[in-house]
């Protein structure tokens, strides 16, 4: 698994391999604030910003844990390091973004148990990727969740002018959209070599 | 739902089945999605996640309710997820122990517990507020509706997609599988219907004045 190009591991994250809709990783924000296409998109980036930086975190703090034998302390050092870095996040964004900062309210802070981040950290440690390797699966993976965030949230900005029955209006409607979005992600399978 | 500082810390069975069926996690409050699609391509991956969450979420609780006291308010949430990440490193080692096999099914599932917003949920919302011995009950009745959300979902994906219910053919060899209900989408649709339903359950009582 180790040996995949920097390109396939991007393109595969991104396509084929979706975090979201392929992986089931990062469902809540992705139907929390996939409402209006213009939280959506500040979101998908500051997800994929933190996964960067958990990523890089993830791959020294694994080369430190093995290096020392502690194994066992890699879910609970992962998880410290990635609630760091989106504490990071969010002051930079209350200091340059107040209204942004507003409109993400309680989404932001839920970053840090965004399955996707702790995901992308625990998936580059079992597949042995090397440092570019995890660079291109965070970007990729960061771009992946972005990219189904902006189209769920065009499809349900069209869906407002459509007539839903009230039974089901609400989370089973965006389950439903999700599946069928999902469904035509399945095409890209095979693309970037699958398994 | 903010409850009040001084809330009320009699235990009622309503302590128990508020999470098992008025505040269900997956199919009312619709959290911990991750988890809840991912492993339930079969009833016993499903069932086998459920127990795991359970345990983590009853520990976890009593642990946190216990030193609820302690905890400067605003360190709370990194002391909270320090204190499950600790649990889930347990509950995976010992899932490698028992069966490699389960393990490898779930994958970096077992760990992705962590992050499983029903745990820190619960203990934000109930377990930092009441005493242990009702933070676990309370904890208990949210892991079983989330047991039984996940045993739901993870049974109908296997019946439609593969004829099976724990590895048993219910339909004989002329079954035509539904295969894509065991790939993504089939989740998301399956989730679907089950809220669908739950929706249509929850309505018509609601015409009568019941609860």
């Amino acid at each position: 698994m180790a040996h995949e190009s920097v390109g396939l591991i991007f393109v595969s994250t991104l396509l084929a391999n979706n975090f979201v809709l392929a992986m089931f990783l990062g469902l809540c924000p992705f139907l929390g604030v996939s409402g209006r296409l213009g939280t959506a998109f500040p979101m998908g980036v500051a997800t994929t910003f933190v996964m960067l930086v958990a990523s890089l975190c993830a791959y020294g703090l694994n080369l430190l844990l093995s290096y020392f034998q502690l194994d066992f302390l890699r879910l609970i050092s992962y998880i410290v390091v990635i609630a760091s870095s989106v504490q990071l996040v969010e002051m930079v964004l209350k200091k340059y973004s107040p209204a942004l900062f507003r409109a993400l309210g309680i989404y932001l802070p839920l970053i840090t148990t965004n399955c996707a981040v702790l995901g992308v950290a625990l998936f580059q440690t079992a597949r042995e990727y090397n440092f570019t390797q995890s660079l291109a699966f965070s970007f990729g993976g960061g771009a992946g969740f972005t990219l189904a965030l902006v189209l769920m949230a065009s499809l349900r900005e069209r869906l407002q002018l459509a007539n839903v029955p009230t039974l089901v209006q609400g989370t089973a409607l965006s389950l439903i959209l999700a599946g069928l979005l999902s469904l035509s992600f399945m095409g890209f399978a095979g693309l970037g070599g699958g398994e | 739902m903010s409850l009040p500082e001084q809330a009320d810390d009699s235990i009622t069975l309503d302590t128990f089945l508020e999470g098992v069926w008025r505040q269900n996690p997956v199919f009312v409050m619709v959290l911990g999605m991750c988890p809840t699609l991912a492993v339930t391509v079969s009833a016993i991956n499903a069932l086998s996640m459920g127990v795991a969450t359970t345990f983590v979420l009853v520990s976890s609780c009593l642990l946190i309710s216990m030193i609820r006291n302690l905890v400067p308010k605003e360190v709370r949430i990194a002391t909270y997820i320090v204190i499950i990440a600790t649990f889930v490193t347990l509950v995976d080692y010992l899932i490698q122990a028992v069966s490699l096999k389960l393990y490898e099914a779930l994958g970096a599932f077992i760990q992705l517990i962590v992050v499983n917003c029903i745990i820190l949920g619960r203990a934000e919302a109930h377990a930092s507020k009441h005493p242990p011995l009702k933070s676990v009950i309370n904890a208990l009745g949210m892991g079983v509706g989330f047991t039984i959300g996940l045993f739901a979902l993870g049974g109908t994906r296997e019946i439609l997609g593969a004829g099976n219910l724990f590895g048993i053919s219910l339909f004989g060899e002329h079954f035509q599988p539904w295969v894509v209900m065991v790939l993504p989408p089939g989740g998301f649709f399956v989730l679907g219907g089950w809220l669908l339903l739950f929706a249509l359950l929850r309505s018509k009582p609601a015409t009568e004045g019941g609860h």
